[in-house]
């Protein structure tokens, strides 16, 4: 399940796979020839992309089930929409205004993965899962009600109501409980997406190539081997866990600033969205990062395209789902479809 | 007295997770897998009894007995269609994103037969509510048959178990499948019937929940699910005792929380104690520890 040929040129060709379909897309939007329901799917898509690009590193390579990315892409989201709001009049460049609430999104993500992967890589297999789901929950709960808002005096914190908040008559809101955060600058783009889309990619080959992660790789194929050669468990677990919730945050910080309200809904940041984020990653292969990105485009685009069935179109994704997941890996689908393989090549060499 | 009310609410809301943990608790320890459409199932039986008991005008316990028919039915097509070919699988994942898809699949089906309006359900339970100190405490109806009837379900379900050679068979399967078919066990129809069970138990536990909290929509199963299985696994997955002592206690620290804590935070109060037990005993309150061979 996890045997992937890790050969230079294969990283390439993921590479190179993303700048085409970049230069593909900018030449339809230049030509005027991508509907505006499209055009908006285009951030979404790189959001998703990222974020299963980070959850494959968790589930492929550490070998640990993770069903709480999505808060991890909450928290990078909420961080960074806070100071992109706050800053809006300081900074008014927005790209540098957007780097530094990338970097922003992306440390904290990074922290909280990084806290909670001490206590959870105690725990294994689907105690793990459930754990992971758990923490996600309370992320986005909290979040929820959670009220920030600054007046002359200073800054205000409640975690039960906006009237706790005491503000005076000149105090501005940033986080409004479940209203969320308002007025986020409109800082990323399809560009940055793809540029965010190739860094990750970049850093997750690199990493997976070098010795932290053949470290981590040894850790998944067999912990007690791994310990007994001397490789520090529980550093390279804590490592490979932070570095994957940092890319699930740093798709949350794509994920903002694309949007003018922010809310912690379970739609975008609750267990659902880990689920999704988890179904691109194993259709899409474990352990392989272009086919993440694949996937998350496809399963992404594919409601929109089946939009003509109208009602229909979401009961046909559930049946594509489960047809996929049959066809990829029922033991007895894959001996038929060896069994059809070989007889094209029996007809090929005949002919 | 508000205090022992809110206790009697919570062990009748924990009694419900505690009837859906079971599905969950039976299918993990025999089939190794995580039956995500569970609390689909749920809805799906809710909807069954709805129709059939506020808009048909069946007698209740018939409309009862219809969805869990339908639900034990369901529950056996999506095992013999969906689950059975993965059982071989290489990855374990590839039969919980079957599950996903499953789930998917029962919400958006429901989606379009029944309409995304919520519906309010009419309890089943005609029983008047008992009033005790003096007027002081009214317990519902609904409430008292909840706990009730949970703990009929658990006392029969471990003698069928310990009793019954279909439920030896059970326990067989889930100790070890290969051995138990060697034995002359059927391992497929054991499976199924777990499945059966499993679902029409969820029958139960749904039009249950929704005589309490009577708002019906295609996702009213998918939350009290995740919480049932946190049950599960909080009382120890694969243990039928376990799933009861999950269920109520989770239930009660809901309702407790609600009350005392903050009602926007009882979720996050759930699963935060459910992280804190989970550390200190990583196989759940009356989990078999998991040994570690080299």
């Amino acid at each position: 399940m996890f045997k992937k040929n890790l050969k230079k040129n294969n990283v390439f060709v993921t590479y190179a796979i993303v700048v085409v379909a970049y230069i593909v897309v900018e030449a339809l939007l230049l030509t005027g020839n991508m509907s505006s329901l499209m055009q908006g799917l285009l951030v979404p898509l790189c959001t998703y992309s990222l974020c299963a690009v980070g959850l494959n590193l968790c589930v492929g390579y550490l070998g640990e089930l993770s069903l709480g990315h999505a808060g991890f892409m909450c928290i990078g989201a909420f961080s960074s929409a806070f100071f992109s709001v706050v800053m809006q009049d300081a900074i008014t460049n927005s790209i540098v205004r957007f780097i530094i609430a990338l970097i922003i999104g992306t440390a904290f993500a990074a922290l909280f993965g990084f806290l909670i992967a001490i206590p959870v890589l105690r725990l294994n297999g689907d105690y793990l899962a459930i754990v992971t789901l758990a923490f996600g929950e309370i992320i986005k709960n909290v979040v929820n009600v959670l009220y920030i808002g600054y007046d002359s005096t200073g800054w205000h914190i409640s975690i039960s109501s906006q009237q706790a908040l005491g503000l005076a008559e000149d105090g501005t809101m940033v986080i409004n409980g479940a209203q969320g955060i308002t007025g986020t600058p409109h800082d990323s783009s399809f560009t940055i997406g793809v540029i965010l889309i190739i860094i990750a990619l970049i850093i997750v080959h690199n990493l997976t190539n070098s010795r932290t992660g053949r470290a981590v790789m040894s850790i998944r194929d067999n912990q007690i081997a791994a310990e007994s050669v001397g490789i520090n468990v529980k550093k390279y677990k804590l490592l490979a866990f932070t570095i994957s919730a940092a890319i699930a945050g740093s798709a949350g910080v794509l994920y903002a600033h694309n949007l003018s309200t922010l809310t912690a809904l379970p739609k975008n940041f609750g267990y659902n969205m880990s689920i999704m984020i988890l179904v691109f990653v194993v259709l899409g292969g474990i352990g392989n990062f272009r086919g993440s990105v694949i996937a998350a485009c496809i399963l992404t685009l594919l409601p929109e395209l089946l939009r003509g069935l109208s009602d229909y179109r979401m009961l046909i994704y559930a049946i594509v789902l489960i047809a996929m997941m049959l066809f990829n890996w029922a033991p007895a689908a894959i001996v038929w479809r060896q069994k059809l393989k070989a007889k094209f090549k029996k007809t090929g060499e005949e002919a | 007295m508000s205090f022992v009310l809110y206790l009697i609410n919570g062990i009748s809301l924990g009694s419900v997770y505690a009837i859906i943990a079971l599905g969950y608790t039976m299918v993990y320890g025999i089939a190794k897998m995580l039956n995500f459409a569970h609390g689909d199932v749920i809805m799906i039986g809710s909807y069954v009894s709805f129709i059939t008991f506020s808009q048909m005008g069946v007698n209740p316990i018939v409309s009862v007995v219809m969805s869990m028919v339908v639900c034990t039915l369901l529950g056996v097509v999506i095992e013999r269609v969906a689950y059975k070919p993965l059982r071989k699988a290489t990855s374990p994942l590839a039969v919980l994103i079957t599950a996903i898809g499953v789930s998917y699949f029962l919400q958006n089906a429901a989606l379009l037969i029944f309409g995304a309006n919520p519906v309010s359900f009419t309890s089943v339970v005609t029983l008047s509510p008992l009033k005790l100190a003096g007027g002081d405490l009214v317990i519902s109806g609904t409430t008292i048959v909840t706990i009730v009837l949970c703990l009929i379900i658990m006392g029969c379900l471990m003698i069928f178990i310990k009793k019954t050679k279909a439920g030896q068979a059970m326990l067989a399967v889930s100790e070890d499948k290969d051995a138990a078919q060697l034995m002359g066990i059927n391992v497929n129809a054991t499976i199924a019937l777990t499945f059966a069970i499993g679902s029409g138990l969820a029958a139960i536990a749904g039009v249950l929940l929704c005589s309490a909290y009577p708002t019906l929509t295609p996702y009213t199963g998918s939350m009290p699910g995740i919480k049932a299985f946190t049950a599960a696994v909080f009382g120890g997955i694969g243990s039928i005792p376990g799933a009861l002592i999950g269920g109520i206690l989770l239930g009660v620290i809901e309702i407790l929380g609600r009350a005392y804590i903050s009602s926007q935070l009882s979720d996050a109060i759930v699963f935060a104690v459910l992280i804190v037990v989970l550390l200190v005993k990583p196989s759940g309150i009356l989990g078999k520890p998991m040994r570690e061979k080299v």
